[in-house]
């Protein structure tokens, strides 16, 4: 394990969170600076203005062994094969697979020789090792391929060396090199103990393919965990088991700040098959531990059977009241007045004055729970003041230190195995199950696994919050937009910022684009932990900011998809990381093609389009709806059109659009928390529906094979799905919803 | 207490019998492909097959199964390790984003196989409503089950479809 210097943690877990910033937002708050001066980051070309971030390529690896080469924390070849490590948690996002391939490709390796093993958590070697933001890609693309070109170069060196030849007259191909003018050639295998004793060259230097000589990027590759899952092999962290372990569950009060006054431990010590149970003090924080009684049991069963057994009174003075239906009457009435401005452009109120037609419209949205499918869990074993944890965290290395700081001890005694994550959407970005596991192991001083219910994975989550807009617009007397005013109400939970995913910018698309604009923010007070939700900010933003561009195109009594291709303008690029017009419009036509756009439809059928721009992305997307009489919406046909430059794992990129889809519909159309006393109201699956397979619509991906830098896809195909449906539905019945989850306003899923 | 699962015995000793299936899959037989993911018979993950019938185990007290066959993940595989058509198809379309909830979608798939082995797409739906995904892969669980279907016809020597 090498040095962690992440001496503010939450410094990065919030640089991580907030991964919009990091690629695409200008002039937001870039708390990336500091890492750059730290420097974590190295900044690379811009490339057609999209800006890269990598990380310094790794160190060399001093080979452990003679026999085995291994230039980089990447690669391992011996004579067992060709081993690949994938430095990043998997999530389902796919980088397990994508990340090595990109090694594979400048390796020249035949993805079929290859094997993929998670790496170590190693700042040295691999740079920060996180999953959020949708950064994978982006930021580890150039030092991937560098990694690969390194060996690869070594590799040649060393058959040069061996057949006395020149390194130029060397090729590679499928694992091996080869000398075409000999007809000699040898397997990389077999050339491992000569390239182990090349010297490393700078990586900087070494020579990359041409993109038209890709033998692996781009094409469809099945992921490297597959065979295992359906074999039901222990991929993941629920699966984990240690000799000796015991099974934990740890109760914490629904109301956030409650605290433990009195629990009928003894009782609870009584049932069969429990091991202890004790009041576990937090610390302090909310990102790490708070207060609660834990089980420690010989099965999960046992544990959960006490845990339904606990009586708890809990201390409620400082937990909190928090209530969506006050926040909803606060909202009411604030949407009346204005509230600073976060972006003031041009004269919004001469632009009204002087337009010849207006709309408005009050947008809402409701909490959202991640709901990953896999519970959060984290096993757990302290040991003679050393700590080893088996994780399925989104950010490893904050993970560490939170854990060694609950222990009391230094980092440099922690020791992490990435574990495959059932789903992340961002919930695992805090490590507070971590924390919890890592303290009762300390405590009872046995191996644990730490197990979440359902229950526990709703009621504790970190939530998307809700928010509500006041939108009001303008269009003048040639029917374009003229005025834009987002009087936007959010949340805040220290009374000073808006809350993680919160937050808008002055950025936000339209903003940018159109002349005259105001966004007001004004923040609720709230005590319940908000953070990163896939695609944070836009999740939300996208939906009301693409169903109001619709509003005001019909209130210019105009084509949706004419207005937003004059929004969008001439070709050019808005700042250094933010959208390019003429890729964004670019996707638009597509979209808009290959969906039929402007085809007659049969009555309560409608098409609506969406774009939005997120992580490096530029999405839109075309929805095809049915509405029957009684709201029942068919969703036919989604079509995508996505410009993220080059594709990685073609499979991969079309899994991650369609996933996205699928979310965006299910969350668009039911899901909501609500807040009542401080406590979540639904606390399982059966109230919180996700969409099943029979709703599930055709979706068509088409993808821009753009020249410019490769960027995430984790995300940005999320934010337009709603706007789009909304647009759909309002084509199909004229009826205007500004509610999400559209049930409150009685549409449902056919 | 014996039950019968993936074609061996297992003894039980003296566990509670109203434990649920799943927990006695995860923490005894260490059979941990099927997965824990609401306790409530809402999402399938935790779904294996009961005399080829498929059953949400976290809902299913160990006492039910009785002189029952149980089939998990583990069980699918041929003796040589082989994967079967179902498996198969899963990984020729690359249909896990997480795969957190595809070991129950494999099975349901494989009840559902094994009762219509040449479903519609409106059975397909029908059949696998009972399973969430919380990654959205139902496009691709969709052409993985017509996939699976068409390569055992083709085993049984019929037509396709
Ligand atoms: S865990 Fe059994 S249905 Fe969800
Ligand atoms: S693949 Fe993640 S829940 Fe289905």
């Amino acid at each position: 394990m090498t040095s962690l210097n992440y001496d503010n943690i939450d410094d990065i877990v919030e640089a991580i969170t907030s991964g919009r910033e990091i690629l695409n937002e200008v002039g937001a708050p870039l708390r990336i600076t500091k890492l750059d001066r730290r420097q974590f980051l190295k900044m690379t070309g811009a490339v057609g203005g999209g800006l890269m971030l990598s990380f310094s390529a790794p160190k060399a690896f001093a080979s452990k062994n003679a026999s085995t080469f291994q230039p980089n924390g990447y690669v391992k070849i011996d004579e067992s094969g060709i081993v690949l490590y994938a430095k990043n948690p998997e999530i389902g996002q796919g980088v397990k697979t994508s990340l090595p391939m990109i090694v594979a490709e400048e390796l020249d390796a035949n993805w079929e020789d290859v094997t993929v093993e998670q790496s170590s958590i190693d700042q040295a070697a691999y740079g920060m090792q996180f999953a959020g933001g949708s950064t994978a890609i982006p930021m580890n693309w150039m030092a991937l391929r560098r990694a690969g070109a390194t060996a690869r170069s070594m590799l040649v060196e060393a058959a040069a060396k061996r057949w006395n030849v020149s390194v130029d007259s060397l090729a590679t191909e499928s694992s091996q090199v080869i000398h075409a003018s000999s007809g000699r050639h040898a397997m990389y295998l077999e050339l491992a103990n000569e390239a182990a004793a090349v010297d490393v060259p700078n990586a900087d230097t070494v020579t990359l393919k041409d993109a038209k000589d890709f033998r692996i990027l781009g094409k469809r590759v099945t992921g490297v965990d597959n065979d295992g899952l359906v074999r039901g092999e222990p991929l993941f962290g629920i699966d984990q088991t240690v000799p000796g372990m015991k099974y934990a569950v740890f109760q914490k009060c629904d109301a956030i700040g409650g605290d433990v006054k009195s629990a009928n431990l003894d009782e609870i010590k009584g049932m069969p098959g429990i091991h202890d149970a004790f009041v576990l003090e937090g610390n302090g924080s909310v990102r790490e531990l708070l207060p609660g009684v834990a089980i420690v049991a010989d099965s999960t069963w046992a544990a959960i059977k006490a845990k339904r057994a606990l009586k708890i009174e809990w201390e409620e003075t400082d937990a909190s009241t928090d209530s969506w239906s006050h926040a909803m009457n606060e909202a009411e009435r604030l949407r009346h007045e204005s509230g600073p401005r976060v972006v003031d452009n041009g004269n919004v109120d001469t632009a009204f004055e002087t337009s010849v037609k207006q709309a408005s419209g009050f947008y809402r949205y409701a909490f959202a729970s991640h709901a990953q499918l896999e519970p959060q869990n984290c096993t757990a074993s302290f040991k003679d003041g050393k700590l080893e944890l088996w994780a399925p965290t989104q950010t490893p290395g904050s993970a560490i230190m939170s854990a060694a700081k609950i222990v009391g001890i230094q980092p440099t005694n922690v020791t992490l195995h990435q574990k495959r994550c059932g789903g992340g959407f961002g919930r695992r970005l805090y490590n507070d199950f971590v924390c919890e596991a890592a303290a009762i192991a300390k405590r009872v001083g046995v191996p644990v696994k730490l197990q979440w219910t359902r229950e526990d994975d709703m009621a504790y989550d970190w939530y998307r919050a809700g928010g509500f807009h006041q939108m009001h617009g303008s269009v003048d007397e040639n029917g374009k937009i003229s005025g834009w005013r987002d009087r936007f109400i959010t949340f805040t939970n220290d009374g000073n910022r808006p809350v993680s995913g919160g937050g808008i910018s002055p950025s936000v698309f339209p903003g940018g684009l159109l002349e005259n604009v105001r966004v007001e923010q004004t923040a609720l007070e709230w005590k319940n932990r908000c953070a990163a939700w896939r695609a944070p900010g836009s999740n939300v933003f996208a939906f009301v900011v693409g169903s109001f561009l619709h509003e005001l195109a019909h209130t210019a009594g105009r084509d949706h998809l004419d207005v937003l291709l004059e929004v969008l303008g001439e070709p050019r690029q808005m700042g250094p990381r933010g959208m390019h017009t003429g890729r964004a419009a670019g996707v638009v036509k597509l979209a808009a093609e290959k969906a039929g756009w402007g085809r007659d439809l049969e009555p309560g059928r409608g098409m609506g389009v969406a774009f939005y721009y997120s992580h490096a992305g530029h999405i839109a997307e075309v929805a095809d709806v049915s509405v029957s009489d009684d709201k029942k919406v068919k969703v036919h046909k989604v079509t995508v059109a996505a410009d993220v430059g080059p594709i990685v794992n073609l499979s991969g990129a079309e899994n991650q659009v369609q996933g996205s889809v699928i979310d965006g519909l299910s969350t668009m159309f039911n899901l909501a928390v609500s807040f009542e006393n401080g406590r979540v109201q639904q606390n399982n699956f059966d109230k919180y529906s996700m969409l099943r397979m029979p709703s599930a619509p055709d979706i068509d991906v088409h993808f821009v094979k753009s020249d410019y830098a490769p960027t995430g896809l984790g995300e940005p195909a999320f934010p337009p799905l709603a706007p789009a449906v909304y647009n759909a539905i309002f084509e199909a019945t004229g009826l205007r919803a500004r509610t999400m989850p559209i049930s409150e306003e009685g549409f449902s899923l056919a | 207490m014996n039950i019968k699962i993936n074609g061996e015995t297992k003894d039980l000793g003296d566990l509670d019998s109203q434990t649920p299936l799943l927990w006695v899959l995860r923490d005894e037989l260490n059979l941990v492909g099927t997965k824990y993911g609401c306790g409530i018979s809402q999402c399938g993950a935790c779904t294996i097959l009961v005399d080829n019938v498929a059953v949400k185990s976290c809902s299913y007290p160990v006492a039910s199964v009785g002189n029952a066959e149980v089939t998990t993940i583990e069980g699918l595989a041929g003796l040589n390790g082989e994967l079967n058509a179902v498996q198969k198809a899963w990984v020729d379309l690359d249909v896990a984003q997480c795969g957190y909830c595809q070991s129950g979608q494999v099975m349901a798939a494989e009840a559902l196989l094994r009762e219509n082995p040449n479903p519609s797409d409106e059975e397909i739906d029908q059949a696998m409503a009972t399973n969430i995904c919380r990654c959205g892969t139902y496009v691709r669980i969709r052409e993985a089950i017509k996939t699976a279907a068409t390569q055992l016809a083709t085993e049984a020597g019929g037509d396709a479809r």
